[in-house]
Order: structure tokens, then C-alpha cells, then sequence
């Protein structure tokens, strides 16, 4: 194939890396645009986010530079996904980080840079690009996460990540040397012929080093240890990035790798993604009860909601992964509007507020806001009507089609003790006399952000389950 | 023109959630009228629509059906119990309403809000005709009441929503497994082709004990009752009376609708744990009623002892039984409502519930110790009044399956004489022992418009059943024929077959809806 067709491929990406580069040039210049970049930075997430979504109009499936890079309907999915909550990220960031003393041009780029590494990593038909896209994302998530350097918290948030995240990234890589040692090849394709048959034990060890650094990745339980150090610490939009589209990427990686790389040996991961999921479902409700501050909160919700999407997973059939895709739809459009809630909660010095104390009477004093929340969070805990329910409801009609009873129930039961968290939020705000310390937010911007994420996933989103279905069941077919 | 000719049962969810919405953006002053005119439009197309019912005509009518949602369709239709379900809900919210007029003063726009919506919950449940909308109706029903009990609930309110809520929840999110299940075997959601689709039996025992876990946490049976106390307790009056007088009826439709005509050989199989647990609930709950000083307490109570015969006419599998259920479930409906009610008037005035404050009302409240007294006897199930006929026809089923079944539950019928009477004596009879209670005006005419049209109903459903029996009739035939496969043989050895649910086969309900084509 030649350099020619590749590129064309690649366009999304190509797009970002250049219009990231240039602004960096740009931002070398003028270090105080950092509004006008991340103006710029949003438009060419429009741009990249358009060929993509040509690209799945015109049911592209075709790979690029000798079989390293897949530009299929699967890539293309988790891709709008993603530039769509990046787009959100950089436009509820301003503010809040010139409040915090940390605009500079260089946050929208990272997001930038941050984008093209999922980007690749979605589309990863081999291990060296899964390699190259995984840190190129990482990388610049390291920097977002301690992005405002004058706090204690973000610095802390940003070298645990670090760490942790290099500690993760050194299985992962592990992983893949062992596959590559007993297979011969690190493309997806050829490692699924080669795993034809029983297995030797340096491949099941491969499968779960590379698991286990996924899971890292994903924060899925026993791997979770640093998502709320991490999401508590690290600035709130950057917080949003990770939940959101970070987690997107890194889900959808290892979707395509368990599918298309393992997916001739279904029974051995099968139980490892079983267990990741339960625990995962059962620590992130857990963990969350006791929590104070709504960021760790958030944290654990996000560990227990992975724990929900590894349920589709875990199928390993077309649909559970068409259940993912519609999960992690309706997941970012809840993460992104929690989020953003949070970002609203301004002190009377303009301060940021975080924890129960503070929203307590909230429904009282700011009943719009307050009702927002109160979506997000019955729409998190899968209570219909919200549209949450349709996103549980996908994964785990996945789980029983292909027979997994007992993990249905196991789960779905799990589900209660999440319920009665996201409850506790509804509790504060709803039943607890006004605390009454919040004020209007200077930032027009989030409101109109996390009222149209509620209107998204209130009973109105169902109008969209049709299209969703269409356009997942498009998404996972490229898998199959 | 006709209600046929629109589609009525859409226009009747639409109703009271556009008002819920106006509501939330209204003053207290007008929040009230909006919720008031509302449930009353409803009442209305409730009464177009039983008007525009016929008995005789196909099973499901009024249906409606959209694609909006993808997998989830938008089909609505009614059989005659649902129908008379339905008419209880609409018959009730306005009351609810009523009675909340003066004692809610806070935050009058989100109760009437949650009030309403919580109404098209209840409407949805009885119409809904796919599996996965009548779920989603069903569950988000605790999103309304969650709201009612915490926020405008009693001192221990925020313990029992959180119980409430989690409780139910449990229950349900089973179901909703089982319900996924029996979707992919028939290949459909459709509840009217599902009705009809033989399920395996290995697969109906488990299928059976999904739908249990959820609809025996609604009802509630014994021992999964004890969410009902707190929650009725905590719950303002016009909470209670929703609670008692529809909410809990989801459970019993549950039953009647799916777990005996889906899975006829489970719910054969688990007669006796139902039968069981019933007798249990009817004698052990009605003892705890005996001993209670909190009138909210006793009533809850008595409700479990009450819906415990309706699980045992209900699972009779022969026509009194399940009709008599569905009587008691309608006049249970009106009857601890209006009891509730009956509470709210007095809670209302002295602020406490303790029966022991009270006494002697009868000399300054004769207006309220009458409807009372109706009340009370209505509940014990006094001939005349809507519990004898509910409960005598349920008994009278029973007895055909298992007599011991039936002796033990009759005692519950004197177990009930027993502590409401008691109840009644305490509070309305005896010296006026409690200055404040004596000095206690009478209903004004507001309390009165809310009691005297249940006590109308209730006189009307004891004395001439017929009007609420006749469009359930065909309907039970229907469930009966459904089940009859599975029919427990029974221990009371009837010299005669039954000739009362031959006559209103299915077969003869086909010939009928043909030429009644019209």
C-alpha cells in the first residue's frame, strides 16, 4: 500500500498532530493565547471528528502502513466519542484554570497531543502502534494531571500517575514482549492465527501482563489503586479528560485487542475480565460509600462503571461489545456532566467547592443545578427512566444472550449497593437543610454544557437509542 | 365521538407529566391548581375511558403503538384490570392532591411535581404492553416516591427512603434479568404475545422466582415487608395513600399479569410457599397491628394482612379467587387510603400519631367518627362494603385448593375485626381523656370532599360488585383458561366441575371479538 493511501487513512490523525504542533509554535509566541488556542484546538477536533464520521458514513474498513493502523467503523466510533469529550474539555477549561493561575497555551495542546495518542491507540491493529499511541497519551496526561504546578495536590496527583502509570506501562510492555517471544509477530491478526490451539504458559502469562496493564489503564479493580489520588488531585477539567475521553481510548484499546488479538482464546481471558469486572463493580460501590469529597466519589463511580462495561467484555460476542460501545456513549455524556456539575460549585470567594458539606440543601438554593445533578446521578446508579438504564440494560442483555446468568445477576445485583451512593448525592442536595455556600458560576458556559448533558441523558435521550443501536452494531461488526 | 379514536391512554400519561413540568416552574398558589385541574382532566378521560370500554370486545383495546425507542416500543393497551387499576389511580390522585392542599407549605411546586409524574408512573405500569416500558415505568416509580417520603417525609424520613428505595430495588433489578431472558426465547417484548408463549418449565422455576423477588418486595409478602412500615409511617399523608392504594397493587398485577399466565407450572409448583408465607403474613402481621400505638403503624400493617389474601386468591388459579383478589386489591385501594386519610384529618390538627393522645372523638367529631367507622368496617370487611366482597370471593377460591390455607387466613378476617375495632374504640369512643384532642374542630368541607367520594365507592362496591367484577370477568376467564393446564387439584373435593369460568372462555371471548368488529 502506499504512503499515499496511508495517509489519507490516517487523516484524523494527521490533522491533530499537525494542528497540535503548529499551535505549539504558535503558543511559543504568544503564551497568554491560551484561549484563542484552545479555540483553535476545538475546531481542529471538528475537522478530525468530520473525517471520521465521513469515514463511518462511508463504512471505511481498511488498514494503513502494512497492517499497523485499522481505519475501521470500530476506530471511527470511539474516535467521535472521544474528540467530542475533548472538544467539551478544552471549552469548560478556561476559567476555571486562569481562576486556578495555570492558562497557558500549552493545556489545549497536551489535550491535542493527548487525542492523537487515542486516536492511535483505538486504531492499533499491532502492538508497537497500541505502544507508541498508549504513551503518547499517557505522556501527556502525566503533564495535565499536574498541570496547575502551584498546587500541592496537582503536583502529587501528577507524580502518583507518573509512576504508577510508567510501573503500569513496564507489565503492559512486559506483556508484549512475552507475546511477541511466543508468537513471532506483534500484529493483532497474525498473533490470533498463532494462538490457534492450547497455549503455551509464556502466552497466558503475555495475556495477563497485558491485561493487568490494561486494566491499569482503565482503572479497573485490582488496578484502581490511583484513580482517586489521581482524579481527586489532578485539575478538575483535566479530571473530566481522563474519566471521559482517556478512558474512552483505553477501553476501545482493549476491546480490540482482547477481540482481535486473543480472540481465539476466549476462555482464558474470559475469567480474568469476569473477575476485573465483579471487583471492579463491587470496590468502585464500596470504596465510594465513605467518601467525602465528590471527586473521589466520581473516582469510584468511574471504577464501578468500568466494572459494567468489562461485563459486555466479557461476552465476547459482537453484541456484548455493541453493549460497550452504547455504554461508553451514554457513560461520557454522565462523566462529562457530573464533572462539569462539579466545576459549577463556586464558593462566595470564588473558591472551588468539592465535598458533601458543601451541596448540602443544594436543590434549595440552586434548584436548575441541583436538578442536573439529580439526573446525572439516578442516570449513573441505571434507575429508569434516565438513560442509563438503556446503557446498563445493553450490557447486560449482551451478558445474557451469550448465557452468562449468574454473572448477570452477580452484577446487576452489585448494582444496588452503587445505587445507594449515587442516592446519598440526591440525599445531600435534596433532603439536608441548605448549606447554602454556593454561588452563581462566573462561567456561563458550564451551565449550558451540563443542562444539555442532563437533557442527553434524561428519558428524552431515548430518542436516540435508535441511532445509537444502528451506529454500534455498525462499530462492533469491524470487530468480527 | 368516541375514546377509540384517540389515543387516549398516551394523552392520559401526557397529561399529568406536562403538568408535573409546569409545576416545577410554579408558585405554591398555582402549583396547586395545576395539579388539581390535571388529575381531574385525568379522572375525566378515566371515565371516558371505562365508559369507552367493552366487556365483551377484544381483549386488549385502546392499544397504541410507536417506534420511538428502538427496542424499546411504545405499546400501550388495556384489558379490563388494568383498566380497573387504572380507574383506582385516577380515581385516588386528586384526592392525593386534596389532601395535601393546606398541610404541605414547602416547596409546593416539586411535591405537586413529583406527585404528578408519579401518576403517569402508575398509568404507564397498567398500560404498558412491552416488557421493557412497563419495567421502566415500574422502577422509576421510585424516583417520585424517594422524593415524597425524604423531603416532605416525618423525623426518620431519610432511613426509610433510603430503605424504600434500596428495598425495592433489589427486588427488581432480578426481574429485569429474568425479563431479558424470556426476550431473547420468544424473540419479542410484545406482553400480549409473551402471555401466550409457553416458556420451558426447568426454565419457568427461575423465571418464577425473578419476578417474586421484585413483585413480593411490592406487594409485600412476609418477611420482605418491613420496608412498608417505615415507609408509611415517614411518608406525608397524601404519600400514604398513593403508596397503599396503587403502588402497592403493582405487586399484585405483577402476579396476575405475569407470573401466572408466563410460568403456569411454577406458579403451580410454588403454591405452597406462597400459600405459606400468606398464612404467615395474615396472622403475624395482623398480631403486630394489634399491638401498635402509632396509627400509621397499625394501618401499614393491616395492609400486609390484606394483600396477603390477595396472594392467596390470586394463586386459587380459579375464577373467585383471582377476581375476589383483584376486589380486595381495589377496595384495599380505597379502603387504607381512605384510612390514611382518616389519620391525615387528626395528624393534621394535633400533630402526633399516637393513638394514646386521642380518645372520645366521637363527641366532637361526628362527621369524621362516621366516615371513619365506614372505613373501619370496610377494612374489617363488613357485609355491604367493599372488603366482604373482595375477601369472601377470595376465600371462597381458596378453599377449593387447600382448606387449612383458607382456615388460617379467615382468622385474619377476625384478627382485622380485632385490632381495628380496637383502633376505633381508642380513638373514637371512651371519655375524653386528652383536652387538646376534645377541643379539635370537625371536618371542614374540603376534608369532606376528599373522604365522602371513596366512602361512596366503597358502599357502591359492596353493595353491587357487578360494576367492577363485569370487565374483569373475561379477563381472569382468560388467565384461568391460561393456567388451567397447571390447576392444582385441591383438597376440598368438589362433587361438581365449576361451571362459572366455562362460561367465559377464551374461545367464546374470539367468537365475540369477530363479529364485535365493528
Amino acid at each position: 500500500m502506499d504512503l499515499n493511501a496511508s495517509l489519507f487513512l490516517t487523516r484524523s490523525e494527521v490533522i491533530l498532530s499537525f494542528s497540535g504542533l503548529a499551535l505549539l509554535l504558535l503558543a511559543a509566541w504568544r503564551a497568554d493565547a491560551g484561549r484563542f488556542i484552545s479555540i483553535l484546538s476545538v475546531a481542529a477536533l471538528v475537522a478530525s471528528g468530520a473525517y471520521a464520521a465521513h469515514f463511518m458514513a462511508v463504512e471505511t474498513d481498511a488498514t494503513a502502513f502494512d497492517g499497523l493502523y485499522a481505519n475501521d467503523a470500530f476506530a471511527n466510533f470511539s474516535k467521535l466519542l472521544f474528540y467530542g469529550a475533548a472538544a467539551i474539555c478544552l471549552m469548560i477549561a478556561p476559567t476555571f484554570l486562569e481562576k486556578a493561575g495555570a492558562m497557558r497555551a500549552e493545556y489545549p495542546v497536551l489535550i491535542l497531543f493527548a487525542c492523537v495518542g487515542v486516536g492511535l491507540m483505538v486504531s492499533a491493529t499491532d502492538l508497537m502502534t497500541l505502544y507508541i499511541g498508549l504513551e503518547l497519551n499517557s505522556l501527556a496526561a502525566y503533564v495535565l494531571a499536574s498541570f496547575v504546578r502551584s498546587d500541592g495536590r496537582s503536583a502529587e496527583a501528577g507524580l502518583k500517575y507518573f509512576v504508577l502509570g510508567a510501573l503500569a506501562s513496564g507489565i503492559l510492555l512486559y506483556g508484549i514482549s512475552l507475546i511477541y517471544g511466543f508468537t513471532g509477530t506483534t500484529n493483532f491478526a497474525a498473533i490470533r492465527a498463532a494462538m490457534s490451539g492450547e497455549l503455551s504458559l509464556g502466552l497466558i502469562f503475555g495475556i495477563v501482563f497485558v491485561l493487568s496493564g490494561l486494566a491499569f489503564k482503565i482503572s479497573a479493580a485490582p488496578f484502581h489503586m490511583w484513580t482517586p489520588d489521581v482524579y481527586e488531585g489532578a485539575p478538575t477539567p483535566v479530571t473530566t479528560f481522563f474519566a471521559s475521553a482517556a478512558k474512552t481510548g483505553a477501553l476501545a484499546l482493549t476491546i480490540r485487542i482482547t477481540i482481535e488479538a486473543f480472540g481465539s482464546q476466549q476462555a482464558v481471558w474470559q475469567q480474568i475480565i469476569i473477575v476485573v469486572a465483579l471487583m471492579s463493580i463491587i470496590i468502585g460501590a464500596v470504596g465510594a460509600i465513605g467518601q467525602q469529597n465528590l471527586k473521589r466519589l466520581l473516582a469510584y463511580s468511574s471504577i464501578n462503571n468500568v466494572g459494567f462495561l468489562l461485563i459486555g467484555l466479557a461476552t465476547g460476542t459482537e453484541q456484548g461489545v455493541a453493549g460497550m460501545l452504547v455504554y461508553m456513549a451514554i457513560y461520557v455524556a454522565m462523566t462529562l456532566g457530573s464533572f462539569v456539575f462539579l466545576m459549577q460549585l463556586q464558593g462566595r470567594d470564588g473558591e472551588q467547592k468539592e465535598t458533601f458539606a458543601d451541596i448540602a440543601g443544594l436543590s434549595k438554593t440552586r434548584p436548575l443545578l441541583a436538578l442536573t445533578m439529580f439526573v446525572f446521578m439516578f442516570s449513573l446508579a441505571g434507575v429508569p427512566p434516565m438513560l442509563g438504564f438503556w446503557a446498563k440494560l445493553a450490557v447486560f442483555n449482551a451478558a445474557v444472550a451469550a448465557g452468562m446468568l449468574p454473572l448477570a445477576v452477580i452484577g446487576i445485583a452489585a448494582s444496588v449497593i452503587g445505587a445507594f451512593y449515587y442516592l446519598k448525592v440526591v440525599k445531600v442536595m435534596y433532603f439536608d437543610d441548605p448549606a447554602d455556600t454556593i454561588v452563581a458560576s462566573d462561567d456561563k458556559a458550564l451551565g449550558w454544557i451540563s443542562g444539555a448533558m442532563a437533557v442527553a441523558v434524561s428519558p428524552l435521550g431515548y430518542l436516540a437509542i435508535p441511532v445509537l443501536g444502528v451506529v454500534t452494531a455498525q462499530a462492533a461488526k469491524a470487530l468480527f | 365521538m368516541s375514546a377509540n379514536d384517540l389515543p387516549i391512554l398516551s394523552i392520559m400519561l401526557a397529561v399529568p407529566m406536562l403538568a408535573a413540568i409546569a409545576c416545577l416552574f410554579a408558585q405554591a398558589e398555582l402549583a396547586r391548581v395545576i395539579a388539581l385541574t390535571a388529575t381531574l382532566f385525568n379522572l375525566l378521560f378515566g371515565v371516558w375511558l371505562w365508559l369507552g370500554y367493552n366487556p365483551a370486545g377484544d381483549q386488549w383495546q385502546f392499544t397504541e403503538s410507536a417506534s420511538l425507542f428502538g427496542p424499546i416500543g411504545w405499546k400501550l393497551g388495556i384489558d379490563g384490570i388494568s383498566l380497573m387499576l387504572i380507574m383506582l389511580s385516577v380515581f385516588l390522585m386528586p384526592i392525593c392532591i386534596g389532601a395535601s392542599w393546606r398541610s404541605i407549605t414547602t416547596r409546593v411546586g416539586e411535591y405537586m411535581a413529583a406527585f404528578l409524574l408519579m401518576e403517569t408512573l402508575m398509568i404507564g405500569v397498567f398500560a404498558a404492553q412491552d416488557l421493557m416500558l412497563f419495567y421502566i415505568f415500574f422502577e422509576a416509580g421510585l424516583i417520585p416516591m424517594y422524593l415524597i417520603i425524604g423531603i416532605w417525609g416525618g423525623a426518620e424520613r431519610i432511613y426509610a427512603s433510603y430503605k424504600f428505595f434500596l428495598y425495592t430495588l433489589l427486588g427488581s433489578v432480578v426481574m429485569l434479568i429474568a425479563m431479558l431472558w424470556m426476550i431473547q426465547f420468544a424473540g419479542t417484548a410484545d406482553i400480549p404475545t409473551l402471555l401466550n408463549t409457553d416458556f420451558p418449565v426447568a426454565a419457568q422455576k427461575w423465571l418464577w422466582l425473578a419476578f417474586f423477588a421484585s413483585f413480593a418486595v411490592k406487594m409485600p409478602m412476609w418477611p420482605v415487608h418491613t420496608w412498608l412500615p417505615d415507609a408509611h409511617v415517614q411518608a406525608p399523608t397524601a404519600g400514604s395513600v398513593i403508596l397503599a392504594g396503587v403502588l402497592l397493587k403493582m405487586g399484585g398485577y405483577g402476579f396476575l399479569r405475569f407470573s401466572l399466565p408466563m410460568f403456569p407450572e411454577a406458579s403451580a409448583n410454588f403454591i405452597p410457599l406462597v400459600f405459606g408465607l400468606s398464612m404467615v403474613a395474615v396472622v403475624y402481621t395482623s398480631l403486630v397491628a394489634l399491638v401498635q400505638n402509632d396509627m400509621k403503624k397499625l394501618i401499614a400493617y393491616s395492609s400486609v394482612a390484606h394483600m396477603a389474601i390477595v396472594t392467596i386468591g390470586l394463586f386459587t388459579f380459579n375464577q373467585q379467587g383471582i377476581e375476589g383478589a383483584i376486589i380486595v386489591m381495589l377496595s384495599h385501594g380505597l379502603v387504607s387510603g381512605a384510612l390514611f386519610l382518616c389519620v391525615g384529618v387528626i395528624y393534621d390538627r394535633l400533630h402526633t400519631r399516637e393513638i394514646s393522645r386521642y380518645g372520645g372523638l366521637s363527641i366532637n367529631m361526628p362527621k369524621y367518627a362516621l366516615l371513619f367507622m365506614l372505613f373501619t368496617m370496610a377494612s374489617v370487611g363488613l357485609p355491604g362494603t367493599s372488603g366482604f366482597v373482595g375477601e369472601f370471593l377470595s376465600l371462597a377460591g381458596a378453599y377449593k385448593v387447600s382448606t387449612w390455607a383458607t382456615l388460617i387466613a379467615t382468622t385474619g378476617i377476625i384478627l382485622g375485626a380485632g385490632y381495628m375495632l380496637y383502633l376505633y374504640r381508642r380513638i373514637a369512643f371512651g371519655a375524653q381523656v386528652n383536652a387538646d384532642a376534645a377541643a379539635m374542630p370537625d371536618m371542614d368541607s374540603r376534608e369532606m370532599w376528599l373522604l365522602a367520594p371513596i366512602a361512596v365507592a366503597v358502599i357502591w362496591m359492596g353493595v353491587y360488585p357487578e360494576s367492577f367484577i363485569a370487565p374483569i370477568r373475561r379477563d381472569v376467564a382468560t388467565i384461568v383458561e391460561r393456567v388451567e393446564r397447571a390447576a392444582p387439584a385441591g383438597d376440598s373435593k368438589l362433587k361438581a366441575k365449576d361451571p362459572t369460568t366455562a362460561k367465559y372462555r377464551v374461545g367464546g371471548h374470539k367468537e365475540k371479538s369477530a363479529e364485535g368488529s365493528h
